[in-house]
C-alpha cells in the first residue's frame, strides 16, 4: 500500500469539521459560539417551559458531512443551509461512540445510553426512553409524546422495559407505512414505492400483530379516512413524505409536546447508487424545511417550539480500505461516527456556530434540561450551550 | 478450541491446496492469537480459489509469521491479544467457518465497544506487513479506465470533479470507435504481458467483442446466475428462523454448483463472480452497483495490470421486494442516474488502485462515452489542468501509460 491512509483520513475528519464551519461561518454570517454560553436564552426561558414543545429529527439514515454540510455538498442541503442555518445554533462536531445500526443508533439518541441491543431485533431499548423520563416526572398522557418511525423495526422504540418505567408509559409510535399497507391491505400495487422497509435488511420485515386498532389510530387520532389517507398516499413519492405527511396530521390533531420523526430516505445508499443517495439527501433537505415551515405556522407549535435535526450518524469515509465509501456503515472510521447538529427554534440562539465536541447520546440530558425533567439513567452529557 | 490446539487434523475438512498450506505453516498458527487468526484463515480455506496474486500473498504472510521470534510476534499481536472474545465465540468452529467467526466476532466487537482497538490492531498489523513484505515489481505500468454515461445524449452538469484535481480534464476527446479502440490497446497489452488475470473488462450490460486474453465479467452474460441466487434467496427467507444474520451463512456458504448454472469453466472465475452476488450490496438489482462493486473487487484481489470498467444504465428505483423478486420483465431504465452513480464508481476505481503497489507509476482514465470529455491521470499529466487540444483513444491511453 502506497498511501498512508489512515493518517489521511484523520487529517480528513478534522479538515471537514472545520470546513464546514469556516463555509457556514462565511457563506450564511454565522458566528462562533464559545462566547455566547453564558447567555443561553434558554435560562430565559423558564416561564415558556410548561407551554414547551420539543420536535427531533433524525436526518437518516447517515449521512456524510461531505454530501451535506461540506463545501462540495452545500449543493444537496439548500433549504438547510440558505433557511434553517442562518436561524439555527449549529453543532459542528457531534460523534456516535455506539453501534452504527438505524435502530439501536436511534435507541440510543432516545435513551441517551449506547444501547447494545440487535440492530434486527423486535426488542426495548434497554434503558428508559426520553419519552418514559418526559411523561413520568412532568406527569403528561400518552398522546403528549408521540415517534413516528420509518419501518416496523422501530415499533418498540417508544418505550424500554425497565422496572419503574415500561410499557404503557413511553411514546405512542406510529408506523406510516405499517398504515398504509394496512389501509392499502392487499391492493397495494399502488403504493408500493412507498413501502420500503429496511435498507439494511430489505428482504426482512418483522411481522406486527394488530391491524384493526391501528386502522382505528386513523380515523380516531388523525381525523383520517382510510380512503383520505390512501388517495393522498398516491400523490407521495417517498416513504419520508408519507411520515411528513403523518406528522403533520398529529401536529394539527394531537399537538404532542414532544414528537420524534425518524427519516429514513437516505438509507437506500446500501443499494450503492450514488445518485439515489443524493437524490435521498435532497428530499431529505426539502422535508426538514417544510417541517420548519409547519411548526412555525401551526397556532400550538408556532413561537415555543425547538427543533433539533441531526444524523443518527455519518457513512464510512472513501478512503478506508474496509468499507466501500457511501455505500455502508459498518467501519466505525471518523466520517461515520462524525456528524453535525441544527437547532432551531425558542430559546435558541439564531446564526451562531458552536465547535465544541459533543456526543449522540448528550441529547436525552439537554432536552430533558429544557422541558424540566431529569434522565436519571443518561450516560450523556449537558450540553452547555443550550440550557 | 484455542490456536495452540492446531492439529494437522484439523484442516481435514479444507479444500486440497488450503489444507496443504495450512499444514505447512501450522506452527505459525499456534502461535497467533484468538482474534486474529480466524481472519487469517478465512482467506487460507479459500486458497484453491484464489488468484494468483492472492496466493503469493498469503504465502508471504505466513512466511513472515513463521520468521517471527516470540518477542516480535508479541509486538506485532499486542493489540489483538487484548481483545477479549466471549466464550461464545471461543467455542465456535472457527476453522471450519472462519468467515461466519469473523461475521459474529464483528458483531462482539461492535458491541463490548472494542471495535476501534480491533481496527488499530488490525491497520498497525496490515501497516507491519507492508513494510516486511517485498512484492515482485511489476513489469507493466498498471492502468484503469472507467467508461460512463452510455445513453446519456446531453449532461450539463459538471464531470468527474473528484478526479480533476488529480489529472488532466480534456474537453476534447475523439470518441469515434472509443470503446473499440480501448479494447484493441488492451488486447495488445494482455498479448505482451500474457498472465493469467492480468487483463480485465467490466461490462454492467452487454459486453463489445474483446479478445479471449481478456478477462471478462459482465452484468447480462451473469444473469443466469442472478436469477438463480434471487430464487435461491427467496426460498430461504420462508425457512422458519431464517434471519439476516442467518441468510448471510447460506449464502456464504454457497458454491457455483449448488445454482447450478455454469457461465465459465474456470473454477477460481465463476467463484469470483458468484462472491460478486452474494458479498455485495445491491449488485444483484443494479448494474451500476455490480460494476463499481466488480471494480472495486478485482483491484483488491486480482490486482491486474489492466482493468476496464463500463458502466451501463442500471434500471429505475422501484420497491425493494420487487427489485429483488425480478419480476418485471423489461425494467425502465434510468441513464442519467447511472451516470452520476458511474462517476461516483470511476472515482473509486481511482481510489482503489491507489492503493496496489507501484500506484505512484499507474495511469487512469475516466471517460463520458460517446463525448469528448474524458479525465487522464499519471505521472507525467498536470494535476488540475484543463486541455482543449484534440486527442484519440490511443493517444489519450498512451499519455497515461508514460
Amino acid at each position: 500500500m502506497n498511501v498512508n491512509y489512515s493518517s489521511y483520513r484523520v487529517e480528513t475528519a478534522l479538515a471537514v469539521s472545520r470546513t464546514r464551519r469556516d463555509f457556514l461561518r462565511n457563506a450564511a454570517g454565522l458566528g462562533i459560539g464559545g462566547a455566547l454560553i453564558q447567555a443561553s436564552p434558554l435560562i430565559r426561558a423558564e416561564s415558556v417551559r410548561k407551554k414547551r414543545k420539543v420536535v427531533v429529527v433524525t436526518f437518516g439514515g447517515g449521512a456524510r458531512d461531505q454530501e451535506t454540510f461540506a463545501p462540495e455538498g452545500q449543493e444537496n442541503i439548500p433549504h438547510m443551509l440558505n433557511e434553517m442555518a442562518p436561524q439555527s445554533s449549529f453543532f459542528t462536531h457531534v460523534t456516535n461512540q455506539g453501534i452504527l445500526g438505524h435502530y439501536v443508533a436511534t435507541a440510543s439518541l432516545a435513551t441517551g445510553v449506547y444501547e447494545t441491543l440487535n440492530n434486527f431485533a423486535s426488542v426495548a431499548p434497554e434503558h428508559p426512553t426520553i419519552f418514559e423520563y418526559f411523561r413520568r416526572e412532568l406527569k403528561r398522557p400518552s398522546s403528549d409524546a408521540w415517534v413516528v418511525a420509518p419501518s416496523n423495526g422501530f415499533h418498540r422504540i417508544g418505550e424500554s422495559e425497565v422496572k419503574g418505567f415500561g410499557p404503557g408509559q413511553g411514546a405512542r409510535v406510529i408506523l406510516p407505512k405499517r398504515l398504509l399497507g394496512l389501509a392499502s391491505s392487499g391492493t397495494n400495487t399502488d403504493f408500493e414505492h412507498l413501502l420500503h422497509d429496511n435498507y439494511e435488511t430489505p428482504l426482512y420485515t418483522p411481522a406486527l400483530a394488530g391491524g384493526e386498532v391501528e386502522l382505528q389510530q386513523l380515523e380516531a387520532i388523525l381525523k383520517l379516512s382510510v380512503g383520505d389517507f390512501a388517495s393522498h398516499a398516491r400523490t407521495l413519492s417517498s416513504p419520508d413524505e408519507l411520515s411528513l405527511y403523518i406528522a403533520k396530521r398529529l401536529m394539527r390533531e394531537e399537538a404532542p409536546s414532544l414528537l420524534w420523526i425518524t427519516m429514513h430516505d437516505i438509507d437506500v445508499a446500501h443499494s450503492g447508487a450514488y445518485s439515489l443517495y443524493i437524490d435521498g439527501i435532497r428530499r431529505t433537505d426539502r422535508l426538514c424545511a417544510e417541517l420548519w415551515k409547519t411548526i412555525q405556522t401551526e397556532p400550538e407549535y408556532a413561537g415555543n417550539t425547538t427543533m433539533f435535526v441531526l444524523p443518527d450518524f455519518g457513512r464510512d469515509s472513501d478512503f478506508d480500505a474496509g468499507g466501500n465509501g457511501f455505500q455502508h456503515h459498518r467501519t466505525g472510521d471518523p466520517a461515520s461516527r462524525t456528524t453535525w447538529m441544527m437547532v432551531l427554534g425558542a430559546g435558541t440562539r439564531q446564526g451562531v456556530v458552536y465547535d465544541t465536541p459533543i456526543q449522540s447520546i448528550d441529547l436525552v440530558p439537554s432536552i430533558g434540561a429544557m422541558m424540566g425533567f431529569s434522565p436519571s439513567q443518561s450516560s450523556g452529557k449537558l450540553i452547555r450551550e443550550l440550557v | 478450541m484455542l490456536p495452540s490446539d492446531l492439529k494437522a487434523e484439523s484442516f481435514a475438512g479444507y479444500p486440497p491446496e488450503a489444507r496443504a498450506i495450512a499444514i505447512g505453516h501450522i506452527q505459525a498458527l499456534r502461535r497467533l492469537p484468538m482474534a486474529f487468526v480466524p481472519s487469517l484463515l478465512r482467506e487460507v480455506i479459500e486458497f484453491d480459489y484464489k488468484f494468483p496474486v492472492e496466493r503469493s500473498t498469503i504465502e508471504r504472510e505466513l512466511s513472515t509469521l513463521d520468521a517471527l521470534s516470540d518477542a516480535e510476534l508479541h509486538e506485532w499481536f499486542e493489540g489483538f491479544i487484548s481483545i477479549s472474545l466471549s466464550t461464545g465465540l471461543e467455542s465456535f468452529d472457527w476453522v471450519n467457518s472462519p468467515a461466519q467467526f469473523v461475521e459474529q466476532q464483528a458483531s462482539h466487537l461492535w458491541s463490548t465497544h472494542q471495535l476501534d482497538a480491533f481496527r488499530k490492531a488490525a491497520t498497525d498489523y496490515g501497516d507491519r506487513l507492508n513494510r516486511e513484505s517485498k512484492p515482485e515489481p511489476i513489469r507493466l505500468r498498471r492502468i484503469g479506465i472507467a467508461v460512463l454515461g452510455q445513453g446519456v445524449p446531453i449532461y450539463d452538469a459538471p464531470l468527474f470533479r473528484n478526479l480533476r484535481k488529480h489529472g488532466t480534464y480534456l474537453t476534447n476527446v475523439s470518441h469515434q470507435d472509443g470503446l473499440k479502440s480501448l479494447l484493441n490497446v488492451i488486447e495488445t497489452r494482455a498479448q505482451g504481458h500474457s498472465q493469467p488475470f492480468a487483463h480485465w473488462y467490466v461490462d454492467g450490460g452487454t459486453p463489445e467483442v474483446h479478445s479471449d486474453l481478456i478477462t471478462s465479467v459482465s452484468y447480462d452474460a451473469l444473469a443466469p446466475v442472478r436469477n438463480a441466487l434471487l430464487k435461491r434467496m427467496q426460498a430461504e427467507i420462508g425457512r422458519p428462523g431464517m434471519g439476516p444474520e442467518e441468510l448471510r451463512t447460506v449464502l456464504a456458504r454457497l458454491s457455483p454448483s449448488d445454482l447450478k448454472v455454469e457461465t465459465t469453466s474456470d473454477p477460481v472465475l465463476s467463484r469470483f463472480e458468484l462472491k460478486l452476488f452474494t458479498e455485495g450490496s445491491g449488485t444483484q438489482i443494479y448494474s451500476s452497483t455490480f460494476a463499481q462493486w466488480t471494480s472495486r473487487e478485482v483491484l483488491r484481489r486480482a490486482q491486474p495490470l489492466t482493468l476496464l470498467v463500463r458502466y451501463a444504465p442500471r434500471q429505475r428505483q422501484r420497491p425493494m421486494n420487487e427489485l429483488l423478486g425480478g419480476g418485471q420483465a423489461q425494467a425502465e431504465l434510468d441513464p442519467v442516474g447511472s451516470l452520476v452513480d458511474g462517476e461516483m464508481g470511476a472515482y473509486y476505481q481511482w481510489i482503489d488502485q491507489q492503493r496496489l503497489p507501484e500506484s505512484e507509476r499507474s495511469g487512469f482514465i475516466a471517460w463520458f462515452e460517446n463525448h469528448g470529455e474524458a479525465v487522464a491521470i499519471g505521472p507525467s499529466m498536470p494535476r488540475g489542468a484543463v486541455s482543449n487540444t484534440a486527442v484519440d483513444m490511443e493517444k489519450l491511453f498512451s499519455m497515461v501509460s508514460t
